[in-house]
């Protein structure tokens, strides 16, 4: 990378500058990895193979871009990183109505959404491994157990977070309690929680691993310009590069995964960013491209031999797609918080993360930290509002504190991502179309999670409680998940596809469930766990 | 005797919004002038003056100066003059609204645009609203939001932790500030 117009004051921080000599894998060379997406999963994974000496070859969609190029004017960020392609959606969710034209949140750029997310880093609970066993036979939801347990994911966790610095964890400190999260803690307190501190954060409190620190500036999700926050955009991927045996290819779709008479993969079918189709022979194709585009591809790839789509012998691909219960709620005080100063996320309260039937629905919630600077709040955080009442809301912007809900929805099998045929992107090929329906566990946690939140701010004397509907969805999940039994899913326990020994699923898709947790953490460890097995299948020849 | 139109010259200016800064407005320091115009290249000042009544309705913050809804004004009428189709969808969009919209008092403009609410043309003009209304300088002066703050080493030192009518947060869930 360049590093050209980086501030000189913060110069010890920055990813290396030096140049490299990066490896030039042939397109007719079968013996590569081709991974697809450079975000969690797929930048993890190109790090830990090449480092094993495994030649790689990763397809990202997106630009490179680098803290110096991250821009500070919320509207160019978004437009810099989100992806934009369209899609199109139906179902019974908020976003249908609020946000028609963008289902999902996430990014189409080098480190994917890892550039994009606010590093939140909580695990997945014990017993959100086991939700079949533990919630019982739930009407209408598809819940099965993850073909991996707990105890096994424990030190794949450890490991991740020592990866990636996570606070409040290894003996690493937590991030210092700003404004915002002064409020949310008082609040919290108040009304009786008792685990609420400044969260388990991949953000470094002070310069280590080639990172900076965190300067407290908000402007988390448009890329952090120190480096403070873990992506694979500065940490992995220039790492693979180094080791000499990573070909990163920018702007560059894939769009077809291709097979031969043995039912094994060959090669990956992609578009550059002339349009020109390429195609880069592999022995191995892991595909990591977010719980949308996954799904969208193997449904793509679909052939004489697979004629539902690659590794779908199920039915299962695209199904029982999972985002998270989400919301936020904002509320105004009689005097400043001024909450976007600070870490945007540095805030949890874990008490609700448990499951207590007697709640009236099953599984748990996060409360989480959250600030929107000013011209995001009226269009994504209050979306749908306008007139008198909307506008003297953001009139009591400096005085105002946020948090956001973070829960565990039920996977059901109608909850999919298809093609939409009636709708081609810019290679013809039909787009993705997403379908969701709540359900009534979702409906019963998202009320008892407001009630709580509007209580915790009413306690410490909010004037003003505001709730939004669902936002657009960041957290995509289990669109071609792991099962014991190949009938119930995509993939095993490594994510390796039930019907295809050489095409691994490497992103959030592979969930068996999603959890309370952000993903991010989870897709990291999962991938660490993913490299150890195809390092170990190639050297053993068995793949 | 014909006079030659000059096209270019048409198209460059159709219309004009004018106004005032307000005493202390942060462009005030500045501006040669308190008065300002916006050129319109591809709408009528009529048709300008009703899409500002129109996005002072939609956020109203009574305080905060036209000027700053100009920049939302200034932003379609640039949109319009590379996009016909919307062109024509403010042009109709405006003429549904009705002459004596932009001097008719709040309740009637709110009124008049609940009954198109569901329309393209309003849904259209109210994201395009909130999308630059608070993005302007004008705006981040007004609430008081002090935006990116990288430039300046963040807020690490200047205030992200300064509140201070709620205790303070014990050590064990908070953590060192760099620095301190």
């Amino acid at each position: 990378m360049t590093c050209a117009g980086y501030p000189k004051f913060l110069k010890p921080i920055a990813a290396p500058c030096r140049e490299l000599e990066l490896a030039r894998i042939e397109q007719t060379d079968d013996g590569a990895v081709v991974i697809i997406g450079s975000g969690a999963g797929g930048g993890t994974l190109a790090h830990e193979l090449t480092r094993r000496g495994i030649k790689v070859v990763l397809l990202e969609a997106g630009k490179r871009q680098s803290l110096a190029s991250f821009s500070q004017n919320p509207g160019e960020a978004f437009g810099q990183l989100t992806w934009l392609d369209p899609r199109t959606q139906s179902g019974t969710w908020d976003p249908v109505k609020t946000s028609p034209t963008l289902p999902v949140w996430i990014a189409k750029t080098v480190g994917g959404t890892t550039v994009h997310w606010t590093g939140a880093t909580p695990r997945i609970r014990p017993w959100e491994f086991r939700t079949r066993s533990t919630y019982g036979n739930v009407p209408g939801a598809s819940l099965i157990d993850w073909p991996v347990d707990y105890e096994e994911m424990k030190s794949f966790y450890q490991l991740a977070e020592r990866r990636m610095l996570v606070t409040r964890r290894n003996g690493n400190p937590g991030l210092p309690a700003s404004n915002n999260f002064k409020v949310m803690y008082a609040g919290a307190k108040k009304i009786g929680y008792k685990k609420v501190h400044t969260g388990y954060m991949a953000i470094n409190t002070r310069p280590a691993d080639g990172r900076g620190f965190c300067i407290q500036q908000g402007f988390c999700v448009q890329g952090c310009k120190t480096g403070a926050k873990w992506s694979t955009l500065y940490t992995e991927i220039p790492r693979a590069e180094a080791t000499g045996n990573l070909d990163l290819r920018t702007q560059c779709m894939a769009t077809r995964i291709e097979h031969g008479p043995d039912g094994k993969v060959t090669g990956v079918v992609y578009r550059d960013s002339a349009g020109q189709e390429l195609r880069q022979r592999a022995r191995i194709v892991c595909v990591a491209g977010n719980s949308i585009e996954t799904p969208r591809l193997l449904l793509l790839s679909e052939s004489a031999k697979f004629p539902h789509g690659l590794a779908n012998n199920s039915g299962q691909v695209g199904r029982n797609y999972c985002h998270h219960i989400n919301g936020f709620i904002w509320a105004t005080f009689d005097k400043p918080v001024e909450f976007w100063r600070g870490t945007v996320l540095a805030g949890l309260v874990e008490d609700e993360t448990v499951n207590e039937p007697k709640r009236g629905f099953f599984g748990g919630y996060h409360f989480e930290l959250i600030a929107l600077d000013l011209p995001t709040l009226p269009l994504v955080g209050m979306p749908y509002g306008w007139g008198r009442d909307f506008a003297s809301f953001i009139d009591d912007y400096r005085n105002m504190a946020g948090l956001f809900i973070n829960g565990e929805d039920l996977p059901q099998p109608t909850n999919r991502i298809t093609l939409d045929e009636k709708v081609k992107d810019a290679n013809g090929l039909p787009i993705a179309h997403v379908h969701v329906d709540e359900h009534a566990n979702d409906t019963a946690m998202r009320q008892h999670a407001r009630v709580q939140g509007k209580k915790m701010y009413e306690s410490i004397g909010a004037k003003r409680v505001v709730l939004s509907p669902t936002t657009p969805a960041t957290h995509n999940m289990c669109t071609a998940r792991m099962s014991a039994r190949p009938e119930d899913g995509v993939a095993n326990a490594h994510g390796q596809t039930h019907d295809i020994p050489n095409l691994f699923i490497s992103d959030g898709s592979a969930f068996s469930s999603p959890g309370s947790a952000n993903p991010t953490l989870t897709i990291v460890a999962l991938a660490l766990r993913q490299a150890e097995y195809i390092s170990k299948q190639m050297t053993a020849r068995a793949l | 005797m014909t006079i030659p139109l000059d096209r270019r010259g048409f198209l460059q200016k159709t219309g004009i919004l004018t106004g005032v800064l307000a005493v202390g407005s942060p462009l005030a320091l500045l501006a040669p002038s308190r008065t300002w115009a916006v050129d319109l290249t591809s709408l009528s000042s009529a048709e300008g003056a009703t899409l500002l009544a129109a996005a002072r309705t939609i956020a109203p913050h009574d305080k905060l100066e036209d000027a700053a809804y100009a920049y939302v004004i200034r932003a379609l009428d640039s949109a319009a003059a590379k996009d016909e189709m919307l062109r024509k969808q403010l042009q109709e969009g405006v003429a549904s609204l009705g002459a004596r919209f932009a001097g008719a008092p709040e309740s009637s403009r709110v009124e008049a645009l609940r009954k198109v609410e569901s329309t393209a043309f309003f849904q259209n003009l109210r994201v395009q609203t909130l999308q630059v209304l608070y993005s302007t300088p004008l705006a981040y002066a007004y609430f008081g939001y002090e935006g990116e703050a990288f430039s300046k080493g963040g807020y690490l030192q200047r205030g992200f932790n300064d509140l201070r009518w709620l205790p303070e947060v014990p050590e064990a869930d908070s953590g060192p500030v760099p620095g301190a």
